[in-house]
């Protein structure tokens, strides 16, 4: 399989000369099968210009995984050139809540005042589940979904196809159920996920002086990313979900830090970039 | 192909929470298997978690002998964690245990569900209380 990472900022879309070479747009990877079918996981800003690729592509069947709700995952879809296509056909993914059904709470984005657009007059034909407990299989590819450490309920994504596995967790703390490094793999939130990936996308937000100052936000230090990655045995770490307070510059210094601390791993983490095509 | 699961979320939380307690808490998951207690549970346990490590359902409740303050023996269904674990709901009891090292306590003892989503029970939380 193939994936292209179409939005890798976190919190919020930041365009701008000092984040041209990792991008702006929030979270949106897309997930190309070798059968052709295409799998999206989130829909931040980045959905926007792929929704206009796939449409371009032919492509009218498309499944959507939404690891959470928060603007910064969901804000694009509004904006998914298939939505506003009678051909397609999109199967909408995301997590259970306690109350409310995936679709009575992905359509408050589409209500007045914060868009002039109901969901009921969008012409593609418009699916919405509840991810299944257990892994599930779509066209061939097995994907799981477990909830993990962020608040409000959120799921990371395993994708396998053939051996070949993607883990993607893009908003993830999981430090928060202590030091990651003096637990076992099963005590670790998210580790099933990640365990032994051919590639992870893990959120690396913070920088170890910011997490200090922002534990239980939701998101990981550098080093925590590292911790995870060499916790759960993923072969290949993509830093992800980059602050939005940091420029190309300083995301680069966070590579490094990255680097240093994986020294003796097979393959050094790298920042995830928009843009970026990797074959699994 | 299936995923190799790790613990519940909602388990993993409450095992942090639990460490860092001064109240002795136990973790129990949907099976009945203890998969965590604190360092203050360690007085009633008299061992610690890294020596006893997770625990089948008769493992660790049978070494307690619980019993009213009468000196009743209870089935584990009427204590607070039988309770919690089979009917699914909070549940408070005095009565009284013999530590493994043949000490007598009486104890007070909470027990709760914990639920991930309405239809999804993930194990539950017992907490001993010293009056």
């Amino acid at each position: 399989m193939r994936f292209t990472i179409w939005g890798c900022r976190g919190s919020l879309p930041t365009p701008g000369p000092s984040t041209v070479r990792y991008g702006g747009n929030t979270s949106c990877l897309e997930v190309l099968l070798e059968n052709g079918t295409v799998l999206v996981l989130d829909a931040g800003t980045g959905i926007r210009p792929l929704g206009v690729e796939l449409l371009e592509r032919g492509v009218r069947n498309i499944h959507i995984l939404l690891t959470h709700l928060h603007l910064d995952h969901l804000e694009g879809l509004r904006y998914f050139a298939p939505l506003f296509d009678e051909r397609a056909k999109l199967e909408i993914w995301g997590p259970r809540s306690p109350l409310f059904s995936l679709r009575q709470r992905i359509v408050r984005s589409f209500s007045p005042p914060l868009f002039p657009i109901d969901v009921r007059r969008v012409p593609a034909q418009v699916g919405f589940h509840d991810v299944p407990r257990h892994p599930w299989t779509i066209d061939g590819a097995v994907l799981s979904a477990e909830l993990v450490a962020h608040p409000g309920p959120t799921l990371g994504f395993r994708v396998e196809s053939g051996t070949s596995s993607v883990a993607y967790l893009p908003d993830h703390e999981p430090a928060l159920g202590g030091p990651i490094a003096h637990r076992s793999r099963d005590w670790v939130s998210g580790s099933s996920l990640a365990e032994d990936a051919d590639v992870l996308l893990h959120d690396a937000q913070f920088s170890e002086g910011e997490y200090d100052e922002r534990i239980g936000w939701g998101h990981s230090s550098v080093g925590d990313a590292v911790a995870f990655a060499r916790s759960s045995g993923a072969r290949r770490l993509l830093l992800f979900h980059h602050d939005p307070s940091h420029s190309d510059d300083v995301l680069e210094q966070m590579q490094a830090q990255a680097r240093d601390i994986a020294t003796g791993e097979d393959e050094a983490p790298a920042l995830a970039r928009e843009g970026m095509v990797v074959d699994v | 192909m299936e995923t190799p699961r790790h613990k519940h979320l909602v388990l993993i939380l409450a095992r942090e929470f639990a460490s860092n307690l001064a109240t002795p808490t136990l973790i129990v998951d949907d099976e009945g298997r203890l998969v965590f207690f604190n360092e203050a549970a360690e007085e009633i346990v008299e061992r610690t978690f890294a020596e006893t490590g997770e625990l089948p359902l008769d493992e660790w409740v049978t070494p307690f002998a619980p019993r009213s303050l009468e000196s009743e023996p209870l089935p584990f269904e009427r204590l607070p964690s039988g309770i919690a674990l089979y009917e699914r709901r909070p549940a408070h009891e005095r009565f009284r245990i013999t530590s493994v090292d043949g000490v007598e306590r009486d104890v007070a003892v909470t027990a709760f569900p914990l639920f991930a989503h309405a239809d999804e029970f993930v194990g539950i939380v017992i907490i001993f209380w010293r009056e």
